[in-house]
């Protein structure tokens, strides 16, 4: 394979870094500040996109920056995974960019400068994450989206808002510290290394049970990826503003939590280890349970953003899953599952924000008739809802597709059932609320204090009594980008080519 | 006479007769006995990196004073480890001279100042002279030293309290110079030497000897005193607590370190590894009181409500690290152990500077009090930030650089169960750190009156609507350190080489 010597991957990490600058700087100037953010944002694409071709042409690019200690070093490889990834991230942050400016604006929040500039540095650890070319410098990056994340979560600063973004940080730094830092060690350890190699580092190191011990101090470790029981930050994680809900659920965070799974399961341990180990199977199963699990958890919330992160848990382990069971079909469902859910997620987000900022309405039960008043975003959620159900031509149905496939050349049967049962709850918990929102009328003389929600969501500095006199309509600068979002989504499930050359390419 | 040849000694010699100017000088203009300080920490930090240079150049020095040939004479060496310690102290130093003068002028009585810029210095002195002595006799009469100093600047304090922990720290630390004194006499007993290298050589055959033993034994819990290894603590929160901010910030920087370098010495140069491992259960004894201090100091410390109180517990946790890397006594361990001596220096040094200077500003010592800080004093609290996020062990800074180490020390020694231990205190700290991070950028500001009531009744002259960070005198020399913690965790290979060296030299033949 082709190397090359760039520092592309550095320039892309670095150009939102160094956005914090004059972010900060013109505090005072609103426009000015935001303009910033935006070119950040877009000299960020193009950098990550000026590398497509070159991965495309089966060459890697490599860019080391310094030896920290003996073993440990900070060094970018773009590969095949990591500019899927990061593409995807950094395209979704331009549009998370202006829908942001739209939301923040039109809700009138404190502290929008410091939430521009730590939106800008998680996008820097984001892309970092994407390129990191070893174990650590991932960690390092993993670390440093968790702490750049905190004030975003933190946000609105109210008790409840602490102890949301409380839960948060224990959930991720803590078993980031003591799992995954633990397994590092070990695979240190034993492996001599911390680069990834796609043969994995540790076949034929150690005993099978100090390597069975490095993945399940791994998986624990990784609680951004919020399989059951590491996923209870995530809907407390829900108090955050919208964009950024938006954002961790659909790049940032989540993703960066199964792209660390994928890099140890496809990197790290390398497929012939973990078939040697017979892993495969026990933890299908295991994130089977989330899928599931989490589903049905979904079905039983009102609030809208709950909803959807129930939802969000119980599609990351979708890309676990096609990843564990190690089938060529399997292993590109859950890759491309990455890109697929990123943008259908983001877009549900989008549109519960947008109805939170037109409407004031947070929960499930108070959006009767709202299609109506909001047709394009709840178009757009109409959309995005089939994508997570699966099916075509939404981007989701692709994943669905070959993770189905990859099932049965598993010959795991019971995994296939897990697939249709999930669609089905996945339809069940999210037809409803386009149905309620295009077909039941909307309820008359509604006070707004039937449905208080209390942990999830906005409730707080606006209720929701004071809806029936305003009108409600779309806001531009809020749907334009879910449209967006959602016209993507459909583009990848009728043309999904692209993407799953790329997603071969990782598996090459 | 040659300089260059004498360095050894001048680093002793300067801030000793400093100490003794300072007095005279300061009745003619106090602010000059702040001068003189600064001079003589400053000329010791330049001795040390010299000789921290020749060392890793040509290697071993040995100074003769008064050119007595050792054993007769007192022998000064300078060898990888002591010139890194050296180097480490004697920078500690200078930085909190530096920093002292404004909040020396606010803390201690006006009169006082040239006493206590003496004395200050005396201290330094004393951890400088225990640095670099080959000579055991030598070594207890600067242990006195700077005990002795130590005992002093701590009951300067402004509350009366000052004075009780003062009085407690001067029993147990006298207790421990005796136990120190005691240990040093069996051993000349039995071999009539002092020469901690000429000891080397005469201890291996009477290393059965129930005298060698004995003393060993007192060698070992009077340093474990001094550095206040769990759970021989106990003086060591008091004085940190009720100390002036100055004498808190350079003792947990410096002393313990000290301490801890001393009792190194003691087991792996003047007794050697082997008899550490096989002859005595001393790395034993040593691994579980530093397990017990690394979980005992990060639990109490959650418990604290008085931010200096809380440092005082983190360092006993911290000193248990080192302890627990040297107790490994493998390679990887060992340099953990050494730059954790750095590393800890630096964090902890930043951190409690950062409480002077939120003293210095507001009056505030409890955790309740620093709510919404961040907005008051942000350059102040980036340090504190950066100071707790290298306590937790973030990566990129130099708490992850000693936590690597450690971690990759204990698998070589094959005791993998110390790495729980380690995480589990990594994150006991997140907690009490994070809590502090927290509240002071998101805390909300509703209790701001809170505060001002607070310190007024804590403080006669408060600065208010001095809104802020702490004067530059005070500001630059705490965001120095914490920049360093940042410095030294990503271009690591710099202390690390040193310590490695310094590793190899204490765990192979001298």
């Amino acid at each position: 394979m082709d190397i090359i010597q760039s520092a592309k991957p550095l320039y892309a990490i670095a150009a939102s870094l160094i956005a914090i600058v004059p972010i900060g700087i013109s505090h005072r100037r609103p426009n000015l500040r935001e303009t910033w953010t935006i070119l950040a944002s877009l000299v960020k694409f193009s950098i990550v996109a000026s590398m497509f071709p070159v991965i495309f042409s089966g060459k890697v690019i490599e860019y080391p920056i310094l030896t920290v200690l003996p073993g440990l070093d900070i060094k970018f490889r773009v590969d095949a995974l990591g500019i899927l990834f990061a593409g995807t991230a950094s395209f979704l942050w331009i549009v998370t960019s202006f829908y942001s400016i739209g939301y923040m604006r039109t809700l009138k929040e404190h502290a929008q400068t410091r939430y521009f500039i730590f939106f800008a540095a998680t996008m820097a650890a984001v892309v970092g994450a994407a390129f990191s070319a070893n174990m650590f410098t991932l960690f390092l990056f993993y670390e440093m989206i968790t702490l750049c994340t905190f004030p975003l979560v933190a946000h609105k600063q109210t008790p409840e808002a602490i102890r949301g973004a409380r839960i948060y940080i224990i959930y991720l730094l803590g078993s980031s510290v003591a799992f995954q830092l633990f397994a590092i060690f070990l695979t240190y350890f034993t492996a001599g290394t911390l680069e990834f190699s796609r043969q994995g580092i540790l076949s034929g190191k150690g005993s099978d049970v100090l390597l069975i011990i490095i993945f399940i101090l791994f998986i624990a470790g990784i609680a951004k990826a919020a399989i059951i029981p590491f996923h209870n930050w995530l809907p407390a994680a829900m108090v955050a503003p919208t964009p950024v809900s938006a954002l961790l659920h659909a790049v940032a965070v989540v993703k960066v939590g199964v792209f660390t799974v994928l890099r140890v399961i496809f990197f790290i341990f390398g497929t012939d280890l973990l078939h040697h180990l017979n892993l495969s199977t026990i933890m299908a199963y295991f994130v089977s349970f989330t899928i599931i699990v989490a589903s049905v958890i979904a079905l039983t919330k009102d609030n809208l953003k709950a909803r959807l992160a129930y939802s969000t848990i119980s599609q990351l382990s979708y890309i676990i899953l096609g990843a564990i069971l190690l089938t060529p079909s399997s292993m590109v469902g859950g890759i491309v599952h990455i890109a697929n859910h990123a943008f259908s997620k983001i877009t549900l987000f989008f549109c519960a924000g947008s109805i939170y900022c037109a409407a004031h309405k947070t929960e499930v039960s108070q959006l009767s008739g709202i299609g109506r008043k909001l047709p394009w975003t709840m178009t757009a959620f109409f959309i995005a809802s089939l994508s997570m159900i699966g099916v075509p031509p939404v981007a989701g149905f692709v994943s669905k597709w070959y993770l189905a496939l990859g099932s049965l050349e598993a010959r795991e049967i019971p995994i296939l059932v897990v697939l249709l049962a999930s669609t089905l709850l996945n339809a069940a918990y999210f037809l409803p609320i386009s149905y309620k929102a295009f077909f039941e009328e909307p309820e008359k003389g509604y006070a707004g204090n039937s449905h208080n929600d209390d942990t999830h969501g906005h409730s707080d500095s606006h209720g929701h009594g004071d809806a029936p006199h305003e009108e409600i309509r779309e806001i531009p600068m809020i749907a334009i980008p879910l449209v967006i979002t959602a016209i993507i989504s459909t583009l990848i499930g009728i043309y999904p080519d692209y993407i799953l050359s790329l997603a071969r390419d990782v598996l090459k | 006479m040659n300089i260059v040849a004498n360095l050894p000694v001048l680093v002793i010699i300067i801030p000793l007769i400093s100490a003794l100017l300072i007095p005279p000088i300061g009745r003619l203009n106090r602010t000059f006995s702040w001068y003189v300080a600064i001079s003589a920490t400053f000329l010791s930090f330049l001795i040390s990196i010299s000789l921290l240079d020749t060392v890793m150049a040509n290697g071993r020095i040995s100074y003769r004073l008064g050119a007595w040939e050792p054993p007769w004479g007192i022998e000064y060496v300078v060898d990888y480890l002591n010139s890194f310690v050296l180097v480490v102290v004697s920078f500690i130093a200078f930085i909190m001279t530096v920093y002292s003068k404004k909040s020396v002028e606010k803390e201690i009585e006006r009169s006082k100042i040239p006493f206590f810029y003496s004395v200050y210095v005396l201290l330094v002195t004393g951890l400088l002279g225990m640095i670099i002595t080959g000579d055991i006799f030598n070594l207890y009469v600067f242990i006195e030293i700077s005990s002795l100093a130590g005992y002093t600047l701590v009951a300067m304090g402004k509350k009366r309290d000052a004075l009780i922990a003062s009085y407690n720290y001067l029993i147990l630390g006298t207790i421990a110079a005796t136990f120190i004194l005691l240990g040093i006499g069996y051993l000349y007993m039995v071999t009539g030497s002092l020469n901690m290298g000429d000891l080397r050589e005469r201890l291996p055959m009477l290393y059965h000897s129930k005298v060698v033993l004995t003393a060993f034994a007192f060698f070992t819990v009077g340093l474990s005193l001094k550095l206040a290894l769990f759970p021989l603590h106990i003086w060591l929160p008091n004085v940190y607590t009720h100390a002036p901010s100055v004498v808190s910030a350079v003792m947990a920087a410096t002393s313990t370190k000290v301490g801890a370098y001393v009792l190194l010495r003691i087991l792996f140069s003047v007794f050697t590894v082997e008899f550490d491992l096989h002859s005595v259960p001393i790395t034993k004894i040593l691994l579980l009181l530093s397990v017990l201090a690394i979980i005992a100091g990060s639990v109490l410390a959650i418990a604290q409500t008085n931010i200096k109180r809380m440092l005082a517990y983190s360092s006993v946790g911290q000193i248990g690290y080192i302890v627990l890397g040297a107790a490994l006594a493998n390679q990887l361990a060992m340099t953990g152990s050494l730059l954790h001596i750095l590393n800890h220096a630096l964090m902890i040094g930043a951190l409690f500077m950062v409480v002077g200077a939120i003293a210095y500003k507001t009056g505030i010592e409890e955790i309740s009090g620093l709510k919404g800080m961040g907005k008051k004093m942000p350059l102040t609290m980036a340090a504190f930030t950066v100071g707790s996020l290298s306590m937790i062990g973030i990566p990129l800074t130099v708490g992850f650089v000693s936590k690597w180490y450690l971690a990759l020390g204990a698998l070589e020694a094959g005791m993998w169960y110390f790495i729980p231990v380690i995480l589990v205190s990594s994150l006991l700290t997140a907690i009490y750190f994070w809590r502090i991070i927290e509240s002071i950028y998101f805390g909300s500001a509703e209790s701001e009156t809170g505060h001002a009531d607070y310190a007024l009744v804590h403080n006669p002259h408060p600065v208010f609507g001095n809104r802020g960070d702490a004067p530059l005198g005070m500001l630059i020399p705490t965001l120095l350190l914490a920049s360093l913690c940042i410095v030294f965790g990503i271009a690591a290979f710099i202390p690390v080489s040193v310590a490695t060296q310094a590793a190899v030299m204490l765990l192979g033949a001298n």
